[in-house]
């Protein structure tokens, strides 16, 4: 069965360096509502519901239970949840819808860093036996990899801070960072503060909709041309880290080939990784990469990704674009990526 | 309203993990100052090694020693150490392509400084003075201006190989519970159980988590339940928990304090435990300095009818 699924609405919190007035759940509710207002459904309207999030960051098991309340989790509803970015989670309800078996689904991710410290929770996602009693921070693994770019010639640290800057000179009202954002000192050489990205809790949610039922949601939907998800060999020294063959594999699979996109919206958490994404996804310099600051504005934990989704989609909803490109990322160096090609109607 | 409550949390976990053949014997050599790679079927030899060929994902196994000499394929200056990391003073991360090998280890790499290290230093391994047959048994790599040191031919094969690691990790949190729980832990200090009500279907939840699972909804209106309440449901503990000095047989169960839209759990005493029953009217026991009711017993009511508590089951 063949249908048409779309981006009807999008939603996201403002991102902050904490919210610890607030629990999960009271942080989430407020973009649910906000996601589910912009379409006019009720929760008992949505046919699938899955979500983003991570207990590492929380430091809880089954964490993603207590945020089921604030989508209304009773009578019981279809409900999914990954361990990973919320933009996975977007693909696991686009197959759901793919199937028939849902014409409607909420999609929602959200993670608080601001309990932890994220460099060393990070740490717990590497290899066990090789990599990770030796404990390398997110940093430490995107420096190396920024190191392997310079020695290619394929960018130097003003190259990079320039990325850093034009990613923060945005007006994105819910952006963590914004404006003029010293360079600052090395965090983990060659990568300064102004490579890396702010460390933020932040939620967000898309609604899917498929065929008509995405037209009575959605004045110009964001249709979902192709979407595919690609990973690397977990061993850092087996990869070519000034490349991303998962991610050009991803963009093939997904049809970004297929005709020139406008837009791109890229999880690049580190300066650095926009360079490889650029070459990965052979953007031309005028596509516009990353309108809304991207990752180095603002990166809250398992929702930047489907940030990237819901960003790209609404400018397709306001007519400021046609045909738009959104990446996502998890893992170290870029160890996973997801492309999704989005396209509006003719006009 | 007082503060949101903070606390520190400390999540610690020695995971024990066991190798495979590959592993073992990876990790079996490091403690006794040998490297072993493993080759495809291509003919690369990949350090560290994997049991599964990262292309091809066929089965390797075909061990092979390398040099514990190499060359640096990039770097990073860390020049403020984190805890758990080979060095307390300011190193290189550095991915390593040992001589014999073709493709890279990660470690660190023990320099004076930045302006000592660049891409295709040569290095070589500096041994632990305790190994155990693990990844930190390299103590770290070392700047090595030498001749590429040539491997023994080590087969792979070991008298007692090490099977298994112990993961240690421990990650530091500092808990908040948020709004609504932050109320609710604050009101039992002053020994009052105050849960809030949703404003759509009028539930009151005690616990209070924020939101409405039912209608999705923020709850904010607080109101005082209890102190009484009815046992709607129980079991009896049979198995003494650790580190709880409560004798067993106990009784465990789900009491719906009055005013409140669900049960909620607890201890059942004072009353042997083959007596209590469904209705049961209890009310809590506070402890001295308790920050929550130690167990609830009975108040001598009669038992509530079964009508005013089937909706809290
Ligand atoms: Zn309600």
């Amino acid at each position: 069965m063949t249908r048409d699924i779309a981006v009807v609405a999008f939603a996201q919190s403002d991102v902050l360096r904490t919210t610890e007035e607030q629990s999960e759940v009271e942080m989430l509710m407020p973009v649910l509502h906000d996601v589910l207002d912009r379409t006019g459904l009720k929760t008992a309207d949505i046919d699938f519901t899955c979500s983003g999030s991570s207990d590492y960051l929380a430091g809880r098991a089954f964490s993603f239970t207590l945020a089921l309340d604030g989508v209304g989790a009773w009578p019981p509803i279809s409900e999914s949840h990954v361990e990973m970015d919320g933009a996975w989670a977007l693909y696991e309800a686009w197959t759901k819808l793919l199937t028939g078996d849902a014409d409607t689904a909420l999609v929602y991710s959200y993670g608080k860093s601001s309990p932890g410290s994220l460099r060393d929770v990070l740490t717990r996602q590497l290899d066990p036996y090789y990599v990770a009693p030796l404990w390398p921070d997110s940093v430490a693994l995107a420096a190396l990899q920024a190191q392997a770019l310079i020695d290619a010639g394929a960018t130097d640290e003003p190259a990079l801070a320039a990325i850093g800057a034009r990613s923060r000179a945005v007006d994105n009202p819910r952006a963590q960072l914004k404006g003029d954002v010293p360079q600052g000192e090395y965090v983990v050489r060659p990568l300064r503060t102004g490579d890396c990205p702010p460390i933020g809790d932040g939620a967000a949610a898309v609604v899917l909709a498929a065929g008509e039922r995405a037209r009575d949601l959605c004045t110009r939907p964001a249709w979902i041309r192709g979407i595919d998800h690609r990973i690397e060999a977990h061993s850092l020294g087996v990869r070519d880290l000034t490349d991303s063959p998962s991610t050009r594999l991803a963009a093939e699979k997904a049809g970004a080939f297929e005709r020139p996109v406008e837009t791109a919206e890229l999880h690049a958490p580190f300066s650095s990784q926009e360079i490889v994404l650029r070459k990965a996804l052979r953007l031309d310099a005028d596509v516009r990469v990353n309108p809304s600051g991207g990752a180095l504005a603002a990166n809250p934990m398992m929702a930047a990704g489907l940030i990237r989704i819901g960003e790209a989609a609404a400018r397709i909803h306001r007519g400021e674009s046609d045909r738009a490109l959104a990446h996502a990322t998890s893992g170290p160096c870029l160890q996973q990526n997801l492309v999704a090609v989005l396209e509006g109607d003719p006009r | 309203m007082p503060a949101v409550l903070k606390a520190p949390l400390v999540v610690e976990f020695p995971f024990t993990r066991s190798l495979g053949p590959v592993q073992s014997a990876f990790l079996s050599g490091l403690r006794d100052r040998v490297v072993l790679g493993v080759k495809t079927g291509d003919g690369r030899t990949l350090v560290p090694p994997v049991e599964y060929d990262p292309v091809t994902a066929e089965e390797i196994r075909d061990l092979v020693e390398v040099a514990p000499t190499g060359t640096v394929t990039t770097w990073a200056w860390n020049h403020e150490p984190r805890r758990g990391q080979p060095l307390s003073s300011p190193f290189a991360w550095v991915l390593v392509r040992l001589d014999g090998a073709d493709t890279a280890l990660l470690h660190a790499l023990d320099a004076p400084g930045p302006d000592a290290v660049h891409t295709g230093l040569r290095v070589r391994v500096r041994w632990a003075e305790d190994r155990v047959g693990a990844i930190t048994d390299i103590a770290c790599f070392e700047p090595y201006d030498g001749d590429p040191a040539e491997p023994g031919g080590h087969s792979g094969a070991f008298e007692d190989p090490v099977t298994g690691i112990v993961a240690a990790a421990r990650l530091d949190y500092t808990y908040s519970p948020g709004r609504a729980q932050s109320a609710y832990i604050n009101a039992l200090s002053e020994r009052r159980n105050v849960g809030e009500r949703c404003p759509s279907c009028r539930k009151v939840y005690v616990p209070p988590r924020g939101a409405c699972p039912t209608c999705g909804v923020a709850t904010s209106e607080q109101v005082e339940v209890g102190p009484g309440g009815t046992v709607t449901t129980f079991c009896i503990v049979n198995i003494k928990a650790k580190n709880l000095d409560i004798e067993v047989p106990y009784v465990y169960g789900h009491i719906a304090l009055d005013g409140a839209g669900l049960a909620l759990h607890g201890r059942i005493g004072g009353i042997p435990y083959d007596q209590v029953r469904m209705g049961l009217r209890v009310e809590p026991v506070w402890t001295e300095g308790g920050r929550f009711p130690d167990h609830y017993r009975p108040t001598g009511e009669p038992d509530a009818d079964y009508e005013t508590y089937k909706e809290l089951l």
